[in-house]
């Protein structure tokens, strides 16, 4: 599946996870997204940017523009060196948290979007990946 | 920018939430907003989040927890302008705003408001 264009932004702060919101609006605006898809898209990127802050650490997001004609799209991986989720299943469960939140951040980004995959370990950090098609 | 404005109308605060928020601006919102309900004794507060283009978990807990806070103090919230894209991927997220009044617009929400500081001085 060939990638087209390749950029990478830093999750350190919470300014980060606003840059990671514009950068990908940018992306699916470009792509042409609808509106609808453009703000589900965002939505599951600050998600799941806010986890590898909060939860990991901070990391960085890979994004990537696919195309495979007669469809575009827009994969983001989130990756981050932090503790790693024991149980990935429970962690996807709405309402599972083991902080302050809601527990909607995974269960809700999978909903958001058309893929969706998290690999993760004990110790070994967390990589979610998600693509969204056009 | 690291505060965001809040307006005083009368008895109601006005808030218009224009710029992507980083979540510790929007910690500092909730806490200002108590401090000047506290402060102002407001029957009511408005946010106007029509400029926002994503809500996510985070930003949708901080609009609950204003409204939670504001009904112990005796003031009612209503969130206006929510965009439609916005209300859609909210839903799909699963985040339900309840306990939230919302309306279409800052008009229709003063309205709302108004007819809630009167219903509760007659009761
Ligand atoms: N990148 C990550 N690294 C380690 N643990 C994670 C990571 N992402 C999620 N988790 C774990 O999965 C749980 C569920 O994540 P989810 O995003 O659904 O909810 P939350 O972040 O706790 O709350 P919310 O996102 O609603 O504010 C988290 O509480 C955390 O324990
Ligand atoms: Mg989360």
């Amino acid at each position: 599946m060939p990638v087209v264009k390749e950029e990478t932004v830093a999750i350190g702060s919470d300014a980060d996870v606003v840059l990671v919101r514009q950068r990908v609006r940018r992306r699916a605006q470009e792509l042409r997204f609808s509106l609808v898809d453009q703000t589900k898209l965002v939505t599951a990127a600050s998600e799941l940017a806010r986890n590898a802050l909060e939860h990991g650490r901070g990391g960085e997001m890979l994004l990537q523009v696919l195309e495979e004609p007669p469809r575009s799209g827009l994969r983001l991986v989130f990756v981050d060196r932090g503790p790693g989720i024991s149980n990935v299943e429970l962690a996807m469960k709405d309402g599972y948290t083991t902080g302050g939140g809601l527990g909607l951040g995974l269960g809700g980004a999978k909903r958001l979007v058309n893929e969706f995959a998290v690999e993760s370990a004990p110790g070994a950090g967390t990589r979610v990946t998600v693509t969204k098609w056009h | 920018m690291d505060r965001i404005p809040i307006l005083r109308m009368g008895e109601f605060l006005l808030v218009t939430i224009q710029v992507d928020m980083h979540d510790q601006l929007a910690l500092t919102l909730q806490d200002d907003l108590t401090a000047q309900i506290t402060r102002t004794g407001a029957r009511g507060v408005l946010i106007d989040i029509s400029s926002l283009d994503v809500v996510d978990s985070f930003i949708g807990r901080m609009l609950g927890s204003i409204a939670s806070m504001a009904r112990l103090m005796n003031a009612e919230t209503v969130v206006v302008g929510m965009q439609p894209s916005v209300a859609i991927t909210l839903v799909e997220l699963g985040l339900t705003l309840h306990g939230i009044r919302t309306a279409l617009n800052v008009e229709k929400g003063m309205a709302l408001l108004r007819a809630g500081a009167a219903r509760r001085s007659r009761a």
